[in-house]
Order: C-alpha cells, then sequence, then structure tokens
C-alpha cells in the first residue's frame, strides 16, 4: 500500500497506523494524524490506513 | 500580587522560549542560569533519527513547566489539530494559541482565535492565547473560557519592545484580575521591565535571547529586568509630570542674597 507519511510517498506493508509507525521506525513520544485529523494513541491500532493515505507524525521540538 | 495561571503559581515571570539557540547546551544554560520557570516548544515532524526525542529529554531534565504552541498554524482546523497533538505528546492541557492572520507582521487573526480558544476551552484545554491588545477581542476570549491573555509588544522576532503602551496600559486597568503576559516583540531587558512596570504579571519572550551573542548572559539581564520592573510596579511608582518639583526642601535654605 503507498501511503504519504510527513510528505513522502512510502510503500507499507502494514494497514493500521500502529503498525505502519513501527514499520517505519518511529516510536518514543509522537502524535499523530491522518488525514488532517488527529488519531489519538489509543486509537492508532484501530485505525486502518488506505492507499494514498497523509500521515502526519510530530514529534517534540524547539518553540518560541 | 502574584496571580496564578490556571492555578499554577509560577516561580518568576520569565517565560522562555526554546528555538534558536546556537546549541543545546546554551538553551540549557540560558534555563538554568535564568532560572526561567516555564519553556515554550512546538511539535514539527519527526526526523528519521528521533531528534524531537532527544529535545525532550533535555526539556524534560530541565524540570520547568512546559507551553506547547500552535506556532504556524494558520486556520481554526488547523490549530485545534494541532493542540490536541500538543496536549498527547507534553502531557498538559495548557496550550499557547497562535492562530497567524498575516505573512509580514505575524498578527494574530483574531476572529479565528476567539473561535479556536472556545473549542479547546470546552475541550478541556487551558488556553495561553497569544492575541493583539484589543480590549474588544480580550473580553472575546475571557468569555470563549481563557483564563489568561498574552498580547503582543511587538512582531514576533522584532525586537521592538512595547509598540502601543497606551493600549497595554488599558488592558491592565481594564482586565486587572486576569493575568496578562506580554507575548513577542522584545528586544532588550529594558522593554521587558518596561512591561513589568506597566502592571503585566510575565513575558514571554525567545529570539532576544536566543539571539543575543551570549545568549546566557542575555537570559540572565532578561531576568533580572523583568524582576525590577515588577518591583518597581509593586512599589507604586509615581505620576509623571511635565514641569519640576523641587526635591530639596526650600525651608531652611540659608539666605546669602
Amino acid at each position: 500500500m503507498k501511503i504519504v507519511i510527513n510528505g513522502e510517498t512510502r510503500n507499507v506493508a502494514a494497514t493500521d497506523l500502529a503498525a505502519v509507525l513501527d514499520e517505519c521506525g518511529f516510536s518514543g513520544r509522537v502524535a499523530t494524524s491522518v488525514n488532517e485529523d488527529f488519531v489519538p494513541a489509543t486509537l492508532r491500532g484501530a485505525r486502518t490506513l488506505t492507499d494514498g493515505d497523509r500521515v502526519e507524525v510530530v514529534a517534540p521540538m524547539q518553540g518560541g | 500580587m502574584r496571580k496564578s495561571f490556571y492555578g499554577v503559581e509560577l516561580p518568576n515571570p520569565l517565560m522562555l522560549g526554546t528555538a534558536q539557540y546556537p546549541s543545546p547546551a546554551i538553551l540549557e544554560e540560558a534555563f538554568r542560569a535564568s532560572g526561567a520557570g516555564v519553556a515554550t516548544v512546538s511539535l514539527r515532524r519527526e526526523g528519521a533519527g528521533g531528534t524531537g526525542q532527544t529535545f525532550w529529554k533535555m526539556i524534560e531534565d530541565l524540570g520547568v513547566h512546559v507551553l506547547p504552541n500552535t506556532a504556524g498554524c494558520h486556520t481554526v482546523k488547523e490549530a485545534v489539530t494541532t493542540a490536541h497533538m500538543a496536549r498527547e505528546v507534553f502531557d498538559t492541557k495548557w496550550i499557547k494559541l497562535e492562530l497567524i492572520g498575516h505573512t509580514d507582521s505575524l498578527q494574530p487573526d483574531v476572529f479565528q482565535l476567539v473561535e479556536a480558544a472556545r473549542i479547546l476551552s470546552e475541550d478541556g484545554f487551558e488556553v495561553f492565547p497569544y492575541t493583539t491588545e484589543d480590549l474588544i477581542v480580550g473580553e472575546r476570549l475571557l468569555d470563549a473560557g481563557c483564563e489568561v491573555l498574552m498580547p503582543w509588544g511587538a512582531p514576533i522576532g522584532s525586537g521592538r519592545g512595547l509598540n502601543n503602551p497606551y493600549a497595554l496600559r488599558a488592558m491592565r486597568a481594564e482586565f486587572p484580575d486576569v493575568p496578562l503576559v506580554v507575548d513577542a516583540g522584545i528586544g532588550l531587558p529594558s522593554h521587558a521591565a518596561a512591561a513589568m512596570e506597566l502592571g503585566f504579571d510575565a513575558v514571554l519572550l525567545n529570539t532576544a535571547v536566543a539571539r543575543a551573542g551570549d545568549p546566557v548572559q542575555m537570559a540572565q539581564a532578561m531576568m533580572s529586568a523583568i524582576e525590577a520592573g515588577k518591583a518597581g510596579f509593586d512599589a507604586d511608582p509615581i505620576e509623571a509630570r511635565d514641569m519640576a518639583e523641587a526635591s530639596t526642601p526650600v525651608i531652611g535654605k540659608a539666605f546669602l542674597t
């Protein structure tokens, strides 16, 4: 399945958000959205992804 | 009197940003040397090496209150989604709500700001709105559930100081019981002191410290200025007057003419 993760198109084997994060090597304190909607950590396993979905994975960063 | 921010009493009135420092070590030292009690942070796309995790560990070790922002958001939807992500990542209800309306000045879009503030407040967030000095907008933000107001001193990163002291003074007078923070535009310690002399409860700044030649020394200077400004306000300063008023008593002066 082809999805866009943080702006980059990737082929992934996993089909739910939690598994995709694992497959792509994301861990630690991150938050996620799919197609611009927030997906809480507790619901990532239940969030099935489909071809073309846009996933954002964000982490703590410097800010003012 | 020191006001609380959503029930939290801060150790001092300096809120310090974490962006643009020459190195993480200097950022850390600036916090430790100044004693700032609040760190503003943001969320950005996580990189391959998990850079966000290293940054988070450092902030955690500082032991300060964390105030995540919605910097760069231009729509209510974007800001609300970012706030939800921030609440999960940083495990705090605090959110510095920024809704940018103008590219060059980064002026807040106050119409969207009020709408987003209402949505987030109803959802249990404790909103710190980055706003203008407009009194009516301030009133609307309070109606929307905000318990803190953060008017700009000048455009973000401009270092111009307080562009409109009259309006900030009016804001202080209009909202005597609301914690008020001058957020953005501070360039010099004297600007920060001036904000506190107006009776503001805190100052939030980033660029003035991070981009100074010596950020650690500037962070300390800002803290000293903020404390001096606050002490000056608390001491009930005299009214300014146009003409001189002799301070040395006239009575008892030797008659020598």
